[in-house]
């Protein structure tokens, strides 16, 4: 077991506490920089996904994660993000350009929107941002001249430094790490500013950061735009993967998708929006593995278990209608995210710290060190 | 004027299915504070409940009705087993996760038994029409608005005439008092999602003549529900139902006159109006805030 020896502030809210974590991430970096040249281009794209949601993911770990202000409307972020892009670029504006404006006006949308949220809390939050969402979506289908109503928008490949940035090529997949990584950068050293302590205060008592005087509504609004700024980068690196974006696309659905990256990956930690969103879009190429190869290797080792030809051929069908049944990816979402909430509230980097502080201490690894205290006392309705 | 009229009785009758929908997110919300995101697709269970039953077994309505109304009451008490128990207590939002997990769950199984169709339950409102003058109202609306009224009255009477109600009311105050005071508080709500999912059942029922039941519908009108439990105040059961009236007028009034597209964004307009206005709601109590 490895001992840190703090002498200071400076030590203790340091990016990399010990040199391991520079080989470890160094490493991880490496692996990252040299997967176009390893990996399938199929299993690429899904990669440059998993960047997409990995972003959305960490702004909306500062909201929900860090600031404790859930939200059900990212999706609607998203699609600000999305739509600038795909509107400016009709005009000729630059790549980077209109990535940062995209960046901007959702910062401002999310401000705007974290000024009314000021006054509501816990299930009345997450109903207001449903409904904000869903009032976007309708104007998104409705304020033709600009969005082409359901007919959608086309995006066309980004235009970087006078080369075309094909939506398939490594250089897309590259784009796409970069603002992950620059994202997940800066939200750390926000998190160790007075702001990222400020938003954690108010997460862990509003009444007890309003009495160190902290202005929690000031801190909420900025957490607010942040989270959808950061959104909205993520979701011009999605329209431009995805090439043609339509109302359709961005729906409750979505947001709900988004609250699984977090929820899966855990909330209290930037692994978590990473894991998660791994996790959640690994599913997609899961499902088609169970579609065209399971039912083969199931009556295959049936086969072997010594049922009929027919038998097992019968099998291979039974499973095959199962794996390719209309509904099996939502059945799939929603078991997961019960069996999340229920056995492993921390997430998956919880279960990662689980398992490693179990061989740190090891014989004397107790359960107790993670269990959350329940409140039976304490409602909600008089907070 | 006539017009109005007429909007005015479809828009109740669609309403009183919100508001059905609404009171079964207010039953479970003032017993244990968890905001069930399940309900809609709880009634839509119900719905294909009844389906299965009437339709395809051909039993008579009102039987294949307290048949759906029984299987969902037992199904309520199993998914608050399963899924809310081990949860109680905990933060809010991790509650609210798992009852949309469990939505979906439900929406996805439920596709892929009865298909993605849209079915029709016949029943005895489904034809048949009311004439006032030059008025004409169709029973299965006023089968909604009538079923609505009573089930109202019944529970509002139950909440505050029975001693089981009272223990409902006395646990979602103070769960850890209610319990030593002698209340099983588990029981109690263990019964409070059976009522809920009961209630949904009757919304689905009801509501089979109006709009078909398929997969998704639990959705659409579960999420219509949430504006008609804010605007009548979250936890007060006659709330729900003026709540979801209002709402289903609004909705009937914006679809005939104002614009398209505005039928479908006016509830949740409404929604974010009361929250910024009057977070309590209609009929909702206002609590001082404790530190």
């Amino acid at each position: 077991m490895r001992f840190l020896f703090k002498t200071d502030y400076e030590d203790d809210i340091r990016l990399f506490p010990h040199s391991g974590y520079i080989y470890s991430y160094g490493l991880l970096l490496a692996v990252l920089l040299v997967a176009p040249y390893v990996l399938s281009s199929y299993l690429m794209s899904q990669l440059v996904f998993v960047c997409i949601y990995a972003t959305v993911g960490v702004g909306l770990l500062i909201l929900t994660g860090f600031t404790g202000q859930a939200s059900l409307g990212h999706a609607a972020f998203l699609a600000i993000g999305a739509y600038t892009a795909a509107y400016l670029q009709q005009f000729n504006v630059p790549f980077p350009v209109y990535f940062l404006a995209a960046g901007l006006l959702t910062g401002v949308v999310g401000a705007l929107v974290g000024f009314p949220a000021l006054r509501l809390q816990g299930i009345y939050l997450v109903i207001a941002t449903i409904s904000f969402a869903f009032i976007v979506e309708e104007i998104l289908a409705r304020w033709e001249s600009v969005t082409h109503g359901n007919e959608g928008m086309r995006v066309k490949t980004i235009q970087l430094f006078g080369t075309t940035v094909s939506r398939d090529g490594p250089t897309f997949y590259y784009l796409c790490l970069a603002v992950l990584v620059l994202t997940i950068v800066g939200t750390l050293n926000l998190l160790r500013s007075p702001t990222g302590r400020a938003f954690v205060a108010i997460r862990d008592s509003e009444t007890a950061a309003r009495s160190m005087g902290i202005n929690v509504a000031l801190y909420k609004v900025k957490s607010f735009a942040i989270s959808a700024a950061i959104t909205g980068f993520a979701g011009v690196l999605f329209a431009h993967k995805l090439s043609f974006i339509s109302p359709e696309m961005f729906t409750l659905q979505l947001s709900i998708e988004f609250i699984i990256v977090i929820l899966i990956g855990g909330t209290f930690s930037l692994h978590g929006a990473v894991l998660g969103a791994i996790f959640l879009v690994m599913i997609d190429p899961f499902l088609t593995y169970l579609k065209d190869d399971m039912p083969g290797v199931i009556s295959g080792v049936a086969a072997t278990l010594g049922a009929g030809t027919e038998r097992a051929g019968h099998i291979q069908d039974a499973v095959a209608a199962f794996a390719s049944a209309n509904g099996l990816k939502g059945a799939i979402y929603g078991i997961i995210i019960v069996v999340f909430v229920l056995f492993e509230p921390l997430g998956l980097y919880g279960r990662w710290l689980k398992i490693k502080l179990f061989f740190q201490l090891f014989p004397l690894y107790k359960r107790a060190t993670f269990k959350r205290q329940k409140i039976y006392v304490k409602s909600e309705r008089n907070r | 004027m006539l017009d109005f009229v007429q909007q005015l009785v479809s828009g109740i009758a669609l309403g009183c299915v919100y508001g059905l929908i609404a009171l079964g997110f207010v039953l479970v919300y003032k017993a244990t504070e968890v905001v069930n995101f399940a309900q809609g697709d709880l009634m839509m269970l119900g719905g294909f409940f009844a389906f299965t039953f009437i339709g395809m077994l051909g039993l008579n309505y009102w039987v294949g009705f307290a048949g759906a109304v029984i299987c969902m009451a037992l199904f309520g008490m199993l998914a608050e087993r399963v899924v809310v128990r081990p949860i109680l207590g905990y933060p809010q939002f991790s509650i609210i996760m798992a009852t949309i997990g469990l939505g979906y769950f439900l929406r996805s199984v439920s596709g892929m038994i009865w298909g993605t169709d849209d079915f029709k339950i016949e029943t005895p409102f489904s034809q048949g029409v009311v004439r006032i003058g030059s008025l004409v109202l169709a029973y299965d609306k006023l089968s909604v608005i009538a079923a609505t009224i009573i089930l109202c009255a019944l529970l509002y009477l139950f909440f505050n005439r029975t001693t089981l109600g009272t223990a409902m009311r006395a646990s979602s105050e103070n769960m850890l008092a209610a319990y030593y005071m002698g209340i099983p508080v588990k029981r109690v709500v263990s019964i409070v999602w059976a009522i809920s999912a009961a209630v949904a059942t009757c919304a689905g029922v009801l509501l089979a003549p109006i709009t078909f039941i398929h997969s998704n519908v639990g959705l659409v009108l579960g999420l219509k529900a949430f504006p008609a439990a804010v605007l009548g105040g979250f936890g007060s059961i006659p709330g729900a139902v003026v709540g979801g009236v209002l709402i289903g007028v609004i909705e009937s009034m914006a679809g005939f006159y104002l614009p398209q597209g505005w039928k479908d964004v006016a509830p949740y307009i409404v929604l974010l109006a009361v929250l910024l206005l009057k977070p309590e709601g209609l009929f909702g109590l206002h609590v001082r805030k404790k530190v």
